[in-house]
């Protein structure tokens, strides 16, 4: 699988999507620089997580209007798989490749931690290698994570099978009260409606290895190898 | 252009006070110079002499520390400690206070804190890996330590979460003494190639002295000076003295100057931190016995209609200044334009040995470098040894019962849920403690341990002083607070490297308090000694006094260790079911200023528990033997709190999730009462989890090694058992353990 990752200035979680791209696919991810306007040939398109323009607009707002994201949005319309994780998120949806939008936690409170996550649907590029309904344990690092949409489009991403993954407790209930940031429906991350493109908030590729207590993430990535390779 | 130096006005007597030079050192300026100084010299004599930037009541002491060892490849004097770390790497690391500005205005007092020591550490060569922190605020029931815990955590995680290095450990205690006088202390650790290390030594006449980063505005004007006086009621007025933070400027600083030093382009580098330009520009220059001509002109400024007075001592954040190699300046400006960052030649090296300062064409200021950098006012200052508190028995302090409670285990929950010891979940819940995917413990445990890419290496990292022993007994508290973080390296199996030291005291112009240093500081010298655990970098702040009533002298430690395989280190929560218990160090029930005494008994008499550091030393080695073995299931060494809060963080640290939490049956000796064994401090101690057979071996090897270890019981169910009698159940503990941070804070 050819990835590419893009950088933008604030960019922080780089790092760890490469380093989780590289061990689990054996190639390191091309960079892109925020300033390009052309892409690598790839497979799969990574927005990592961070601080873009160090957010001071709205997450992700900048990024959205960067000169890159338009060869992505043309990308992603062609039907190249994209991933957008926690800033990537709100930059797809602030770029409006996802609908709905990422507003401050309900506690107003950067938030960082282990939790559970329900898998929706595991006949995706993303989700092959997970069961349908799986639990798994990967952490959460963001301020603005609370997802949010109108009803009309709540409805349509529901019935529509865009749900990736809800915020659950260990045993898989949907549950408030281990909903870290109040997003509507417990909704942790959501596809297009062609599923090429995946934004979450969570971070996978935080959890690749046993030796970072729990390598629950690292079945994203298998599945994007598996189908991309 | 004019030489003549520009003198706006005549020095008032009011003037010098107002930058707090005594009229000792104003004579030594008007000496050094040879004539009264202008404005913007007696600006510049007041931070470089402040006691912030010059030590000059503390380097008497401070060079008594030992700071070296074969690992140690830079000691105190550069911009943060360098020690080798095994594969042509190093691990470079200090810990600094921003105590005065946090009170003031605590998010950005916190926040440019951590851009600080971050600016410290990355200026070496280093990527930084992981910040740590140690926080002090004032009893929780007073008006102002909600607001200053809330805006600090806030802070510190907005400037950590936003760069990108991971917060991943500290600690986080209250008292009384502290109501005016916060201490926030930050530390960085980074990783370096040891042979890509760099240093802020000028060198070269004619090259280029360079200006990066932010732009240059009146903020932060007398930072340095602030820090270096006692607050009154009056305090918060300051607020203007206080620095903004710019997280993301930060992050493109660093990955900018990190671009730099791949390239040969670098002489030497520094960062503008407290005294701004001026310091950075007296500190490089010093060092190499070069002059500067700085041209202010050229200075990057967010402000019109500065003056020079404003623009040296500007404490504007996100700023370096380094000497690059001639013919090396379109390379460099390349790379910062790419970061969209300001790029600015604003002087020249000299042979003169002088700094002269330029602006609009006129002389702003012309000083002699040495006697400013190097030669600064140094103190013998008086100092008197602490009385030593009468100790108490173990049979002079009440039960439980006879406090109010209903048993030992109702103590142990109070106790978890006491401010100093209730789980601080609240606190990294809010700092980023896994961005860069590499961190394998995260906070909570006995250290923090963050793997170096590409390796089966790791770093543990600790920050801890236990402040009310350093009160008492201030020689055994800085013994103390050196030891607990070597115990703390190796309760996770890490070989103890070194530490950085961040000394927060009262006024060093009162006797006792002076003391208080001296008698810490000797404390620290002999178990650094012993432990073989040299200072590397550190920081002192004084002037921590409110109305003339000064905190609890704390001498926060900040410790680095090594891990060589990660898949033989030891976590602090409980395994499995049936594996024995063991308890390494001796057992003396020492109750004297210890918690259950404060906040069971209400009272903070006694002294400091003794510290044995020979003991320490061996019983810290054996641990560390059995956890690189392969023979610890678990490991917690025994501190605050006593052993029965220890086994009780190790089981609440055993499952996530409630119902999954592993216990202990626990057989305490009665040759102590059952309080004193299960609450004293007793230091130079370890709880180790192994499997019954294991445990055979590891007592055979302990007594041949004239170690003690003996067996405390065993792991099972999910309560905490003593001697078949008393039970508490796991849920119960949680629930006070992470209970109190949370419920304070919504208060």
């Amino acid at each position: 699988m050819k990835a590419a990752v893009i950088i933008f200035p604030g960019s922080n979680r780089d790092v760890d999507v490469i380093d989780a791209l590289t061990a689990v696919s054996g190639r390191e991810p091309a960079l892109v620089w925020h300033r390009d306007t052309e892409l690598p040939d790839a497979d799969l398109i990574v927005l990592p997580g961070g601080f873009s323009y160090g957010d001071y607009l709205r997450s992700g707002a900048m990024a959205a209007r960067s000169p890159i994201l338009r060869t992505v949005s043309a990308r992603a319309e062609a039907g190249a798989a994209v991933l957008g994780i926690c800033n990537g998120f709100q930059i797809l949806t602030e770029a409006g490749l996802l609908p709905g939008v990422l507003m401050a936690n309900r506690d107003l409170k950067f938030v960082c931690r282990d939790i559970h996550l329900k898998v929706e649907h595991a006949d995706t590029s993303f989700t092959r290698r997970y069961d349908t309904g799986q639990v798994i344990r990967v952490p959460v690092a963001h301020h603005d994570g609370n997802y949010f949409s109108d009803p009309e489009t709540l409805a349509r991403i529901e019935g529509e099978g865009q749900v990736a993954f809800r915020y659950c407790t260990p045993e898989g209930d949907i549950d408030d009260a281990v909903n870290p940031n109040g997003s509507i429906n417990g909704i942790a991350g959501v596809y297009n409606e062609a599923r090429n493109v995946l934004g979450l908030m969570p971070h996978p590729e935080d959890h690749i290895d046993p030796s970072q207590s729990c390598s629950d993430g690292r079945a994203l990535f298998e599945s994007l190898v598996e189908e991309l390779a | 252009m004019s030489n003549a130096i520009t003198s706006d006005a005549a020095i008032t007597p009011e003037m010098i006070a107002e930058h707090g030079l005594s009229d000792a050192e104003y004579r030594q300026a008007q000496e050094i110079l040879d004539r009264d100084p202008n404005i913007t010299e007696l600006g510049i004599f007041s931070v470089m002499w402040s006691e912030h930037c010059s030590y000059k009541s503390s380097k008497k002491w401070l060079k008594t520390l030992p700071t070296t060892a074969p690992w140690v490849i830079c000691g105190p004097g550069e911009n943060a400690g360098v020690v080798d770390i095994g594969d042509g790497q190093a691990a470079i690391f200090k810990m600094e206070s921003h105590n005065h500005p946090s009170f003031i205005e605590p998010y950005q007092g916190a926040a440019t804190g951590v851009g600080g020591i971050l600016r410290d550490v990355f200026t070496m060569g280093a990527r930084p890996i992981a910040n740590l922190n140690c926080l002090r605020f004032g009893d929780p029931e007073h008006a102002k330590t909600r607001h200053l815990v809330g805006g600090v955590v806030a802070g510190i995680g907005g400037y950590g979460n936003c760069i990108g290095v991971p917060t991943v450990g500290g600690e986080c205690t209250f008292h009384e003494s502290y109501n005016g006088n916060i201490l926030v202390n930050a530390m960085t650790v980074g990783i370096a190639d040891a042979d890509r290390i760099f240093y802020s030594t000028a060198a070269g006449v004619g090259n280029p002295v360079v200006y990066v980063g932010s732009k240059t505005g009146r903020d932060g004007i007398h930072g340095a000076t602030m820090a270096s006086a006692e607050f009154d009621d009056a305090a918060e007025e300051k607020r203007p003295t206080v620095q903004v933070g710019d997280p993301f400027t930060e992050k493109l600083l660093l990955e900018a100057c990190l671009e730099l030093m791949a390239t040969d382009a670098i002489i030497a580098i520094q960062d503008m931190g407290a005294a701004g330009l001026t310091s950075s520009a007296f500190e490089m220059a010093g060092k190499g016995g070069m002059g500067v001509d700085l041209d202010l002109d050229h200075v990057p400024q967010r402000e019109t209609g500065m003056t020079p007075y404003e623009i040296m001592l500007s404490e504007s954040q996100e700023r370096m200044l380094m000497v690059l190699k001639q013919g090396h300046e379109d390379e460099a400006r390349q790379i910062f334009e790419k970061w969209e960052l300001d790029f600015a030649i604003v002087g020249r090296l000299t042979d003169s040995g002088r700094m002269v300062v330029r602006m609009n064409g006129a002389v702003a200021a012309d000083l002699p470098i040495a006697p400013l950098a190097n030669a600064s006012p140094e103190y013998d200052r008086p100092w008197t040894a602490a009385a030593m508190p009468e100790d108490i028995s173990p049979d002079d302090v009440p039960a439980p019962e006879d406090c109010g409670l209903d048993s030992l285990t109702a103590a142990l929950g109070k106790l978890l849920g006491s401010p100093d010891l209730a789980s601080k979940r609240w606190i990294w819940d809010q700092y980023d403690h896994l961005v860069m995917g590499r961190t394998l413990q995260r906070p909570g445990g006995d250290a923090a341990v963050v793997r170096i890419p590409g390796s089966q290496k790791a770093l543990a990292l600790t920050a801890d002083c236990t402040p009310r022993y350093c009160a008492v007994h201030p020689k055994t508290g800085g013994a103390q607070a050196v030891a607990e973080t070597w115990r703390n390296l190796s309760a996770v199996g890490a070989r103890p490297l070194a530490i950085t030291d961040c000394m927060n005291f009262g006024s060093p112009e009162k006797p006792e308090i002076m003391g208080q240093f001296v008698e810490c500081i000797e404390g620290m010298r002999e178990a650094c000694l012993t432990l073989d655990f040299p200072v590397v970098s550190g920081n002192v702040s004084f002037y921590n006094e409110t109305n003339g009533a000064a905190i609890q002298p704390t001498p926060a430690i900040g410790a680095v260790g090594v891990i060589d395989d990660i898949d033989t280190m030891a976590t602090i929560g409980l395994k499995a079911e049936g594996n024995s218990l063991i308890l390494v160090g001796e057992t003396h029930g020492h109750l004297g200023a210890s918690l259950y005494l404060r906040e069971i008994a209400g009272r903070s008499d006694g002294s400091a528990p003794p510290i044995d550091l020979a003991a320490e030393r061996r019983n810290g080695d054996f641990v560390r033997q059995q956890i690189t073995e392969g023979r610890a299931a678990s490991c917690h060494d025994v501190s605050d709190g006593g052993l029965l809060v220890a086994v009780a963080e190790m089981a609440l640290a055993s499952a996530t999730s409630g119902s999954d939490m592993l216990g202990a049956l626990l057989h305490f000796d009665d040759d102590l009462p059952l309080h004193a064994t299960a609450f004293g401090e007793d230091q130079g101690r370890y709880v180790l989890e192994v499997t019954p057979s294991e445990a055979e071996d590891l007592l055979a090897s302990a007594i041949a090694k004239d170690i003690p270890a003996c067996r405390i019981g065993r792991c099972g169910d999910n309560a905490l058992t003593i001697n078949g009698a008393e039970t508490i159940s796991l849920a119960i503990l949680k629930r006070a353990h992470e209970g109190w941070l949370p419920s304070y804070m919504a208060g």
